[in-house]
């Protein structure tokens, strides 16, 4: 029998929140701030008091680039600042790739269609 | 570095292995092998005077055992940290520091990659990271990509600007006759090429070829002694500061202004004492970002700052002298190659792209995705 102090991983923890349509991050009391990606301890301060929260999902584009592919059509890639201050990789949908900017409210939906669910971004007016 | 004494060790002897595409079966060890073979001829030391040995490659796991192996030598003192491009530049505090200690006396540091010949996808362990493999980004290039993004809103570079430093470089590197690049280049037609990652084209990012060499590190002492004036190791500094380019803090400010704090500090020098600055140029943003953080313009300014010609062959500033990583040679890991036209230009050996009375020379590497950073300033004797 495999003895474990860890019943899920942190990935693990984070996927399941995201099949059940939620973008799930860690919040350090200690530190007092959000920690992503999610871990086994908190990178400020050292303690393995983590919380799990989850977003609200609202956020702004902090950097973006088109990738264009040897194949197929370019597709935008972006980072993420999320309103309870984390970061994240994704893509913002639903406007043309080169059409997102820098500062551009967003809001997270997950994006079905692949082999896992990921979290994107798309486009908010007035948030 | 805190604790290391100014000019207490030189490097000595360098040489490039073969570059740009080499046989077909040329293995990363036969390229540190025939790199080492030059360097030694360079200084007049011999194998058996290695009893320090540091080496990086993307193609071996374990490389300093494959070299000592290959190299047959028992080294007193081995060092293989790894930390992309600019693992070299912490080799040669690593060294320099072991060298301090008496742990070895010469230290041999080696590269070699056959990336270009085996491509690209062999050469590199693909990493899997669940936070930003879904989404894929074209590593490395999206990364400085994203970093460029951010400085073009807020200091309002532009593609132009970018572009300027792929000129000066290939200007840089039709004065070398190492280069792989051997036709002159234009702002069209860097802005023209075939998008990879916006804002970069193809002419935005280094070029991808084999490529190896050898450096070696002697006390101060032992250096006196050998062919060539020795080149001191004045100042080293380095800073990590993430892996993944999420985690960079700002994407506009990397761990340069860090390592080059340092580096100025150990060697009592500023910018304005540099007479060839060397920088890892992976791509167009990685100019303009390491002459703002390295303190050569002002954070927000590098992109003016390397228009009109700045940087390029008669400009003010002798910025990537042997043409770069964009036009001179990239094997994946760049870094030695700095080391080496460092060294060059304060020997007086570069012909046509000789920088005019060169006393002091800067290498500054950079690894992963502006992830990690260091600095090391050399200079001639007169500068002891």
């Amino acid at each position: 029998m495999r003895m474990s102090s860890i019943q899920n991983s942190p990935l693990k923890t984070y996927l399941d929140h995201l099949s059940r349509g939620e973008l799930a991050y860690q919040f350090s009391p200690e530190a007092g701030r959000a920690v992503f990606y999610p871990r086994v301890i908190c990178p400020f301060t050292g303690s393995d008091k983590l919380e799990w929260r989850v977003s609200k999902g609202l956020g702004t584009v902090y950097a973006t680039t088109v990738v264009h592919p040897a194949e197929g059509k370019p597709f935008n890639v972006a980072l993420i600042d999320c309103d309870e201050g984390f970061r994240l990789m994704s893509r913002v949908e639903d406007i043309a790739p080169d059409a997102v900017c820098i500062g551009q409210r967003v809001r997270f939906r997950v994006h079905q269609g692949g082999d896992e669910p990921c979290p994107v971004f798309t486009p908010v007016e007035g948030a | 570095m805190d604790g290391l004494k100014r000019g207490s060790a030189a490097i000595v002897g360098v040489a490039e292995s073969e570059l740009g595409q080499v046989a077909d079966g040329m293995s990363v060890f036969d390229l540190m092998a025939q790199g080492t073979r030059r360097a030694l001829d360079d200084c007049g030391l011999s194998l058996k005077d290695i009893d320090g040995l540091f080496c990086a490659t993307a193609q071996s796991r374990l490389s300093v055992l494959g070299l000592a192996e290959y190299l047959g030598i028992d080294p007193k003192f081995i060092g293989s940290t790894i930390v992309g491009g600019s693992s070299f530049e912490f080799h040669v505090a690593h060294a320099m520091s072991a060298i301090a200690l008496g742990l070895c006396n010469v230290a041999l540091i080696a590269y070699g990659s056959t990336q270009r010949t085996i491509g690209r996808k062999q050469a590199s362990v693909r990493e899997i990271n669940p936070y930003e493999t879904p989404f894929k980004p074209f590593l490395p290039s999206s990364a400085y990509a994203l970093a460029a993004s951010r400085h073009m809103h807020q200091y309002g570079t532009t593609r132009e600007q970018l572009a300027a430093v792929a000129v000066a470089a290939r200007e840089w590197a039709l004065l070398n006759p190492a280069a792989w690049e051997k036709k002159p280049l234009t702002i069209a037609d860097v802005l023209s090429s075939r998008m990879v990652s916006y804002p970069f084209t193809v002419r935005d990012c280094c070029l991808v070829t084999d490529g190896g060499g050898a450096i070696i590190v002697a006390s101060a002492e032992r250096a006196k002694s050998l062919k060539k004036p020795p080149a001191y190791v004045l100042g080293c500094g380095h800073a990590v500061t993430h892996a993944n380019i999420t985690s960079m803090p700002d994407l506009t400010v990397t761990g340069a202004l860090a390592s080059g704090k340092a580096a100025y500090a150990m060697a009592g020098l500023g910018p304005a004492d540099i007479d060839a600055i060397e920088l890892y140029d992976a791509f167009t943003i990685n100019t303009i970002l390491f002459l703002e953080d390295l303190g050569f313009c002002k954070k927000g300014e590098g992109g003016a700052f390397v228009s009109d010609g700045r940087i390029a062959p008669g400009g003010n500033l002798a910025v990537n002298t042997n043409g770069g990583g964009l036009s001179y040679c990239h094997p994946g890991m760049y870094g030695l190659l700095l080391l080496i036209e460092a060294v060059r230009q304060l020997r007086g050996e570069c012909g046509a792209r000789q920088v005019k009375d060169c006393e002091v020379a800067m290498a500054h590497g950079n690894g992963g995705v502006l992830s990690s950073q260091a600095t090391v300033i050399l200079g001639t004797p007169a500068t002891l």
